[in-house]
């Protein structure tokens, strides 16, 4: 079937199997490997998108199910030129990524919990850090990145 | 150049950003998964589902007939033309004769041993494909019972034909009879059982490899989510396939966390490399998550009894221990040194207990293999060590801190009854460091106010040490190691004075990419943008042994540097030439080279250019280039240390544990960047938590269906479960490398796990709860409050 989306204000269409998730659509379709895939039930998060506004696991809905939305995954978060996003910015400040598998998935879920709650708390921000796993951080200097990047974004 | 000197070196203790950031950070980084090659078809494995079973037939019929099949191989195609996956460590029984060593195929041939087995391989043109093929492969299956429970394991049907009561090994280490009469003397007696959990790794990327083949050149590539490709090569080409090194080349491109699970030779990296000259075609495998859960290398699985003996002031007389080792349904690569030469070793600790004697029966079950895990026989005998200290503590009525300070080794190199030789550390300053960081001064106030709240307080402590840096390889190898373990490093400067390192290290999230750039521009006096690090091929670095057991720095670096040392020698000689000096005379120092005594100098650039282009050059002397090789095989073992408080708060209607502070006081030596170490600890405090609290794969007893076989069942520590940790730093140089550096990388999944269940047994003392295995989960807590009001 043929999915038509936006993916980093970029116009796609593909003609995919009715059953190809987000995913596979954008990793095989579209080539983009930064969104990663750690799990097969949905809990892991590394492949965390922001859909029409949303961040979502891109696991977990099928591209079909995509029809015309926008799209933003990781290689979309930079600026044109290259300059970072304040919110990966705030990762590399903090040590907020080691391997950098979950990176991408960590790093878009954190712009949405910003969006969502600007004044978060560190318990706050922990708690909604519930869907993304991290096997190297321990967390600690995620939640630093999440909270400098708070800062950076209100001033 | 000495340890102190190196510290003192600009860009030394410096916590630069991590040069290798922005490609992770921009989606642009390359693991496994994101490379595609030309010609590429799929591979899905076919897996037992059963625990323990005979193969009567497989009919691949009906699946080979399927759209878009290219092949499907079992164990019938391969038997005979390939040996088994080689295990790399040779342990001996009391009597000399050696352990037992099953083959351990490549695809299954007669039996499978485990739920996750390899039982066949279909390879087609897409995934989609290769899935729908491997769910229409039929095996006929014969169920033989399992064998779970290690303790049971001898009464068993056999897994192997070879260990007929599946038992695999007894390893003993230490003075048995000198351990007796010191037991007989003692003035108290206190025993510990206790049960190391088994583990799941979970690096957040599965495994996954994407092997080629070029009929051409008779050359092999191999992809592959490994942390020591040149290991890899080796026991697949040498070991498996037969294969002539030289043909073929391993890339480990960007690895998302290995944690130990990385480092073996698994079946599917066989499989693929062998069937892609088959089909002369590249073949990409990826692991589902539910995959990796029943293949991947576990970890951890001990049952100990220990016993100390003390006189009556409670210093330690002597120490005995009994261990069971799981090693699962296959020795894996490095299995059977991990509950011997890597745990009995360690069973001294911190602690100057003059006689230790240790004996370890390791056994098959139908589970998968067992292997290194983030620490590696370490976190086992810090947990065995550390949990009986804090018992003999209550038991002789003394504080945690202070029986540990009655025990602690103070003078240095201390030769353990355990084989090790410690070269330095000071194990009270690290103690002191952490009382103060943890605020043990209120923690009184606290236990008041949490009673006020109707909640238990309890605090922790652990004070670990672990070898790191392996090894001499004519120690290891008199151990039964069979391989070398030294590392290699190449210097090459190019004419424009910038660096390139290939080093035999793999750096899978520890930055080395940053670490070791700054290593080489303190020496070179360069800025460490000007240095890039290369790792992970086999086809552009000279060799390595890879990255495990906190070996990186200590050992990699180490022969980086010493691959400096020649840089340094031969740079000066055309420095002397271009400053018509005697080579004796030149001085090197910030980027610069000087005559003794004179003004003269020239830049490191301008020598650098000069031996490429040699026109005022002593050809004579000297051949142009800069560009050296190292290997580095160290002399003794590092031994990183700390002391670890730990406090939490448990309640006790729920049993729900809560960590309300952790102090990790480490002595890693010198060291490099602050912020990745600091980094390292935070993830290791995480797994080591993890495992007290959290973690625990569990078999099903009857069927040895893996009941955690998900993110659903298998409890992974996420972002809310755990406070912020506080850090502090001990350094006494390591005295063997010129780095000053000890590893860093396991010391928190190592040192913590003691410290929580210890502080969860403080927490629990007064409603007389004195045992409790891991993971302290809120039933097992409020099961064993229920069970001491009974």
């Amino acid at each position: 079937m043929k999915v038509e989306l936006k993916v980093n204000g970029k116009a796609v269409s593909a003609d995919v199997p009715p059953n190809t998730l987000l995913v596979q659509f954008i990793r095989e379709h579209l080539r983009l490997t930064g969104t990663h895939v750690g799990c097969d039930t949905a809990q892991c998060g590394a492949c965390t998108v922001i859909a029409n506004g949303s961040a979502i696991k891109s696991c977990n809905v099928l591209a079909a199910q995509m029809q015309g939305a926008e799209v933003t995954t990781i290689e979309g978060l930079a600026a044109a030129d290259g300059t970072l996003h304040p919110m990966q910015a705030a990762f590399k400040e903090c040590h907020g990524l080691q391997c950098g598998y979950c990176t991408p998935g960590m790093v878009m879920s954190s712009v949405d919990l910003l969006a969502r709650h600007p004044q978060a708390s560190e318990a706050e921000i922990r708690a909604l850090l519930d869907g993304n796993l991290c096997r190297c951080t321990g967390y600690q200097n995620i939640v630093k990145a999440v909270q400098t990047a708070q800062k950076t974004m209100a001033a | 150049m000495g340890a102190n000197e190196f510290a003192k070196l600009p860009h030394i203790g410096e916590s630069l950003k991590r040069k290798e950031d922005v490609r992770f950070l921009t989606g642009v980084g390359n693991y496994t998964d994101d490379v595609n090659q030309a010609n590429q078809k799929y591979a899905v494995f076919v897996r037992s589902p059963h625990a323990h079973a005979r193969i009567k037939g497989i009919d691949t019929a009906e699946a080979a007939a399927m759209p878009g099949v290219a092949a499907i191989f079992s164990g019938k195609d391969i038997e005979g033309k390939m040996g088994g996956l080689p295990c790399g460590w040779l342990i001996s029984n009391p009597d000399g004769s050696p352990m037992k060593e099953p083959m351990h195929p490549i695809l299954a041939i007669g039996k499978v041993r485990y739920v996750g087995d390899h039982v066949a391989m279909v390879v087609a043109d897409t995934l989609a494909q290769a899935k729908d093929a491997a769910e229409a492969v039929v095996v006929d299956y014969e169920e033989l019972a399992a064998v779970i429970d290690m303790r049971t394991a001898s009464k068993g049907p056999a897994l192997h034909d070879e260990a007929p009561d599946n038992h695999c090994y007894k390893w003993t280490l230490g003075d048995k009879a000198a351990v007796e009469a010191a037991f007989a003397n003692a003035a108290h007696v206190t025993k510990l059982d206790i049960t190391n959990n088994r583990l799941i790794p979970n690096a957040i990327e599965p495994r996954a490899a994407n092997a080629s083949y070029n009929r051409a050149t008779d050359e092999y590539v191999l992809y592959v989510s490994n942390q020591n490709p040149h290991v890899e090569r080796l026991l697949m080409t040498a070991f498996v396939l037969g294969l002539p090194e030289h043909k073929v080349r391993v890339i480990a491109p960007d690895v998302g966390g290995g944690f130990g699970s990385k480092i073996f030779l698994y079946a599917e990296d066989v499989a693929l490399t062998w069937a892609a000259k088959q089909l002369n075609c590249a073949i990409k495998w990826t692991a589902e998550r539910s995959e990796s859960f029943v293949s991947d290398a576990h970890g951890r699985d001990h049952i100990t009894h220990a016993e100390m003996a003390m006189d009556k002031d409670g210093k330690f007389l002597a120490m005995r221990v009994h261990t069971d080792a799981n090693l699962g349904s296959y020795l894996s690569t490095f299995a059977s040194s991990v509950p011997t030469i890597l745990y009995g070793t360690l069973l001294a600790g911190q602690y100057a207990t003059p006689q230790i004697y240790v004996e370890v029966d390791g056994w098959f079950t139908s589970t998968a293999p067992v292997d290194a895990y983030r620490g590696a026989g370490r976190p086992e005998a810090t947990y065995v060590v550390e949990r009986l200290v804090t018992r003999c503590a209550w038991d002789m009525g003394l504080s945690q801190d202070e029986i540990r300070k009655r025990n602690f080794i103070t003078s240095f190199p201390y030769q353990t009854p355990v084989a090790l030789q410690y070269d330095t550390g000071d194990y009270h300053a690290c103690m002191n460091d952490a009382q103060k960081l943890a605020d043990v001064a209120g923690y009184a106030a606290r236990k008041q106010a949490s009673e006020a709240r109707g909640l238990k307080r309890g605090m922790g402590y652990s004070s670990y040490i672990e070898a790191c840096g392996l090894a001499p390889s004519n120690i290891a190898g008199a151990l039964g190691a069979r391989a070398g373990l030294f590392e290699a490093g190449e210097v090459r400067v190019h004419p424009t004075g910038s660096v390139t390192v290939f080093t035999g290290s793999h750096s899978h999230g520890q930055g080395h990419e940053t670490t070791f750039a700054q290593l080489v521009a303190a020496r070179l006096g360069l800025n460490p943008e000007q240095v890039d690090i290369v790792h992970g091929d086999t086809g552009r670095v000279p060799f390595g042994m890879g990255t495990y057991g906190s070996r990186s720095l200590s050992v990699g670096g180490t022969a980086i540097m010493k691959a400096l040392d020649k840089i340094e020698a031969k740079a000066k000689k055309i420095a002397a030439h271009l400053m018509e000096a005697s080579d004796a005379d030149i001085e090197f120092a910030n980027g610069e080279f000087t005559v003794k005594g004179t003004d003269k100098k020239i830049p490191f650039a301008q020598v650098a250019l000069t031996a490429y282009v040699p026109h005022n050059y002593p050809l004579d002397k000297l051949e142009p280039g800069l560009n050296e090789t190292a290997f580095y095989d160290p002399t003794n073992f590092t031994f990183p240390a700390g002391t670890y408080i730990c406090e939490v708060e448990v309640d006790p209607a729920t049993g729900v544990v809560r960590v309300d502070r952790f102090t990790a006081v480490d002595d890693f030596g010198v060291i490099i960047n602050p912020m990745i170490v600091e980094g390292q600890v935070h993830g290791g405090l995480v797994q080591g938590m993890g495992q007290a609290l959290m973690e625990h794969g569990v078999y099903d007893p009857d069927s040895g269906q893996l009941l955690t076989g998900s993110y659903m069942d298998y409890t992974m520590p996420r972002a809310h479960d755990f406070p912020e940790f506080r850090l502090g730093h001990v350094c006494t140089p390591c005295t063997h490398n010129p780095i000053g550096s000890k590893g860093c990388g396991e010391a928190g999944a190592i040192g913590s796990p003691p410290a929580v269940i210890n502080a969860v047994l403080d927490a629990l003392k007064p409603l007389g709860v004195t045992e409790l295995d891991m993971p302290a989960t809120p039933h097992r807590v409020w099961q064993a409050i229920q069970n001491a009001k009974a």
